[in-house]
């Protein structure tokens, strides 16, 4: 019997074409993606069975660590410089265009007013320490320092959204104080940040 | 495996004339296509994990408001859970001011699934049971998620609906709160309020709370 000659393949395989797939699925994915920006205290966010999604742009976030300093901070770099001019001026204070490009890249910031000019002047290495910001001052008064953020916020974009972001041992009394505040400028519906957690079966 | 013709090295036979080597352009792709991967795993990780869920809450505004426009809470249909430390939980039925009438009964409990949700599923049961009617009809039927949600709104603020005060004594945190309000969506519970703590629910809740 004659021999069947099996024809030896090679095992190699042409890698352009995955290569194009691979890096054009991940330019799609690069483009797409928007990271979240730093905040300034890490925050451990309570679950919920909540599975609406928060919108991307319009939104005003209230940061609160489990020490319960309030930190603040509106999407859209313009609408922050034209909040950060607006506070000035209630305050009295100028700020430099410098300070205001530096509060402008801050996703959230949390520095009561007598104290912003100083921080936003700090070196770049101490800015981002976590002790370097005090919160936001907060009591249910008409003059409280956080009060006159959210209605400013307001003001420079009036169909800001409203979320806060609480950490999982912030003491209630805060965030008390924070929802009295918010229903005192008939900021009535607002959200909650939330992880996901699964739905019960019943 | 990159294809470099190098031809076996040594002497070869019969190459008289010294000619330029024809190398092969092919290059090994497969370490680029990994590193393509990994670099749309990390993307594909990053973008989808970091989108947070959210909770809408609706408080009422503080503005003065008619007597006629005010819900009247029926004492029959009311609970009032009371937030305290240690992620302990209180509930109380009727009255939610109880400045009058009789001392009710204070309750305690906890987040698991046979505390605070069997009391309020309990409390909450001909409401708990139209939502799943309803549900079931939406699986046999092709009812739109709008008709669904439209439907299930309108039963969940029916008469017999419970109606829950939620308060916080100030060592509850903020993690508790949002409990009980997920606790709210649950239970088919819409109608509820976080209210003030008053003095008399301190006092109902002190010789329990330690």
């Amino acid at each position: 019997m004659p021999k069947v000659k099996i024809p030896r393949k090679s095992t190699i395989v042409d890698m352009t074409a995955m290569c194009d797939v691979a890096f054009l699925l991940l330019t799609f994915f690069m483009l797409t993606s928007n990271f979240t920006a730093k905040e300034p205290v890490k925050v451990v966010t309570p679950t919920s069975i909540s599975e609406f999604k928060i919108p991307e742009t319009n939104i005003e976030t209230i940061l609160i660590d489990k020490t319960g300093k309030i930190y603040l901070g509106i999407d859209g770099q313009t609408h922050r410089i034209n909040l950060l001019k607006a506070m000035g001026d209630a305050y009295k204070i100028t700020f430099t265009k410098d300070e205001m490009k530096r509060y402008s890249v801050r996703a959230t910031t949390g520095v009561p007013m007598s104290r912003m000019k100083a921080f936003l002047d700090l070196p770049l290495e101490q800015i981002d320490n976590p002790n370097a910001q005090q919160g936001i001052p907060s009591d249910t008064t008409t003059a409280s320092e956080f009060r006159q953020w959210v209605y400013y916020a307001k003001m420079e974009n009036p169909q800001i959204v409203i979320a806060i972001k609480g950490d999982k041992e912030t003491p209630f009394p805060v965030i008390k104080t924070v929802m009295k505040t918010l229903q005192d400028l008939k900021q009535v519906r607002f959200n909650l940040i939330t992880g996901l957690k699964e739905v019960p079966k019943d | 495996m990159a294809e470099l013709n190098t031809g076996g090295g040594g002497h070869q036979k019969g190459a008289k004339k010294a000619r330029s080597k024809k190398l092969s352009t092919r290059v090994d792709l497969t370490p680029m296509v990994d590193l393509g991967f990994l670099l749309i795993t990390f993307f594909m990780l990053a973008t989808t994990l970091i989108k947070p869920q959210t909770m809408e809450i609706n408080m009422p505004r503080n503005d003065k408001v008619d007597k006629k426009d005010q819900t009247l809470v029926k004492a029959s249909k009311s609970i009032t859970i009371i937030l305290s430390k240690h992620n302990k939980v209180f509930y109380f039925f009727g009255e939610p001011d109880p400045k009058t009438g009789p001392k009710p009964e204070v309750i305690p409990t906890d987040f698991s699934k046979d505390g605070l949700r069997k009391m309020l599923l309990d409390r909450n049961a001909p409401i708990v049971a139209q939502i799943k009617e309803l549900k079931k009809e939406k699986d046999r039927t092709r009812m739109t998620d709008e008709e669904y949600r439209k439907r299930a709104s309108v039963i969940r603020s029916g008469d017999a609906a419970a109606i829950v005060m939620i308060t916080a004594t100030d060592d509850a945190k903020y993690d508790n709160l949002v409990n009980v309000l997920d606790e709210m969506q649950i239970c088919n519970v819409s109608k509820y309020a976080i209210i003030d703590l008053s003095p008399i629910h301190k006092q109902l809740i002190k010789p329990l709370d330690n």
